[in-house]
C-alpha cells in the first residue's frame, strides 16, 4: 500500500467496531462468573488481546495503514511476547 | 534612539508571503514515529505486567482476595467509557478529512468528557482507598500479609502510570481541538490530531488489560 494514499474511514464502521468491542467487554465481565477454572485468567487474556488486536486494526488504521507499518506491529509484539514467555517461564521453573 | 525604517515594495511583500514559503513537513515520518513512541510504552507497561504476571502465579490467593477490595462496577464503566473515547477520537480524524469542523469539535469535546469521566471515577476509587489508609507507605498496608501488599503496590502504580499517561493524551487532544477550531488541523493537515488519537488508543489498549488482570482476578 502506498504511505501517501489518504484512506477515509466512515462513521458507521467505527461504531460497529465498539459494538464489537463491548460485547467482547461483555464477555469478559461474565468470564469469572461463569468459568471458576484456573482457565479464567487465559480466557481473560485472550478476550483482551482480540479486543486490543480490533482497536490496533480499526480504531489506529492498521488495516489501512503501509504494509511496513503493520509487520513492525507484529514484530514488536512477538518480541514482547518472548520477552514475557521466557522471563516467566525460566521464573515459575525456579 | 535609532529608529531604522526599512521600505518594502508591495510586490516584494507579496514574493516573501507564507503562500510562496514551502513548509517542511513528513507526516509519514511523523506518524512512524508516534508508532515507534507507543512500542515503547508498550515495553514499558509490558513489563509491569510481566512483574505482575509473576507475582500473581507466586500468590494467586492473596491476589484474588486483595482484588475483592477494588470496585469492579467502576472498572467495567471505566472500560466503556475508554472504548467509547477511542471510538470518538477515530471519528473525528474522518470529520476532519470530510471538512466538517462542527463535527470533528463535537467528537474532540466527547472525547475528552470521557477523559474527565475516567479521572473522577479514578478520584473516587483512589479516595477510598486512601480514605480508609490502603495505601502503599501505611503502617495498615504494612500489616498485611506479602501477597496483599504486593497486589496494592502494583495497583496502584499501574494505574497511576495508566492515569497519568491519560492525562498527557488528554492534554494533546485538547491542543487539537484548539488547532481544529483555528482551522490549523484541517483536511490537508491533520496528522497531529492522528498522533495525538493513536496516543490516546495505546491509553485504551493498556486499560483492555489492566482492567481483567487487576478486577477480575479468580
Amino acid at each position: 500500500m502506498d504511505p501517501e494514499v489518504k484512506h477515509l474511514t466512515e462513521y458507521s464502521i467505527y461504531g460497529k467496531v465498539l459494538i464489537g468491542l463491548l460485547v467482547l467487554t461483555t464477555f469478559t465481565i461474565l468470564v469469572p462468573w461463569v468459568n471458576l477454572t484456573a482457565y479464567t485468567a487465559l480466557i481473560a487474556l485472550l478476550l483482551a488481546s482480540t479486543k486490543a488486536g480490533i482497536v490496533m486494526t480499526y480504531f489506529m488504521h492498521l488495516k489501512v495503514e503501509y504494509s511496513l507499518l503493520k509487520i513492525l506491529v507484529i514484530v514488536v509484539l512477538l518480541i514482547y511476547a518472548t520477552v514475557i514467555l521466557l522471563t516467566f517461564s525460566d521464573y515459575i521453573f525456579r | 534612539m535609532n529608529k531604522i525604517l526599512i521600505r518594502i515594495k508591495k510586490s516584494e511583500l507579496e514574493m516573501i508571503s507564507m503562500d510562496h514559503i514551502e513548509m517542511q513537513r513528513d507526516d509519514i515520518g511523523a506518524k512512524l514515529g508516534m508508532w515507534i513512541f507507543i512500542f515503547t510504552e508498550i515495553l514499558l507497561f509490558g513489563g509491569l505486567f510481566l512483574v505482575y504476571a509473576v507475582m500473581r502465579h507466586r500468590y494467586s490467593a492473596d491476589f484474588h482476595q486483595a482484588s475483592l477490595q477494588l470496585n469492579s462496577f467502576i472498572g467495567a464503566l471505566n472500560t466503556v467509557v475508554l472504548l467509547i473515547s477511542s471510538m470518538t477520537v477515530a471519528m473525528s480524524i474522518s470529520a476532519v478529512q470530510k471538512k466538517d469542523k462542527r463535527m470533528a469539535t463535537i467528537l474532540l469535546c466527547i472525547t475528552l468528557l470521557c477523559a474527565v469521566i475516567f479521572l473522577v471515577d479514578k478520584y473516587f476509587e483512589w479516595g477510598h482507598k486512601i480514605s480508609i489508609l490502603l495505601y502503599p507507605g501505611t503502617e495498615l498496608m504494612q500489616s498485611l500479609k506479602h501477597g496483599y501488599i504486593l497486589f496494592f503496590s502494583l495497583y496502584f502504580f499501574m494505574t497511576g502510570l495508566h492515569m497519568l499517561h491519560l492525562i498527557i493524551g488528554a492534554i494533546v487532544l485538547l491542543v487539537a481541538l484548539v488547532k481544529v477550531r483555528m482551522g490549523l488541523i484541517n483536511e490537508d493537515h491533520y496528522v497531529l490530531l492522528e498522533n495525538g488519537g493513536l496516543y490516546w488508543h495505546l491509553v485504551d489498549l493498556i486499560w483492555i488489560f489492566l482492567f481483567p488482570l487487576l478486577y477480575l482476578v479468580t
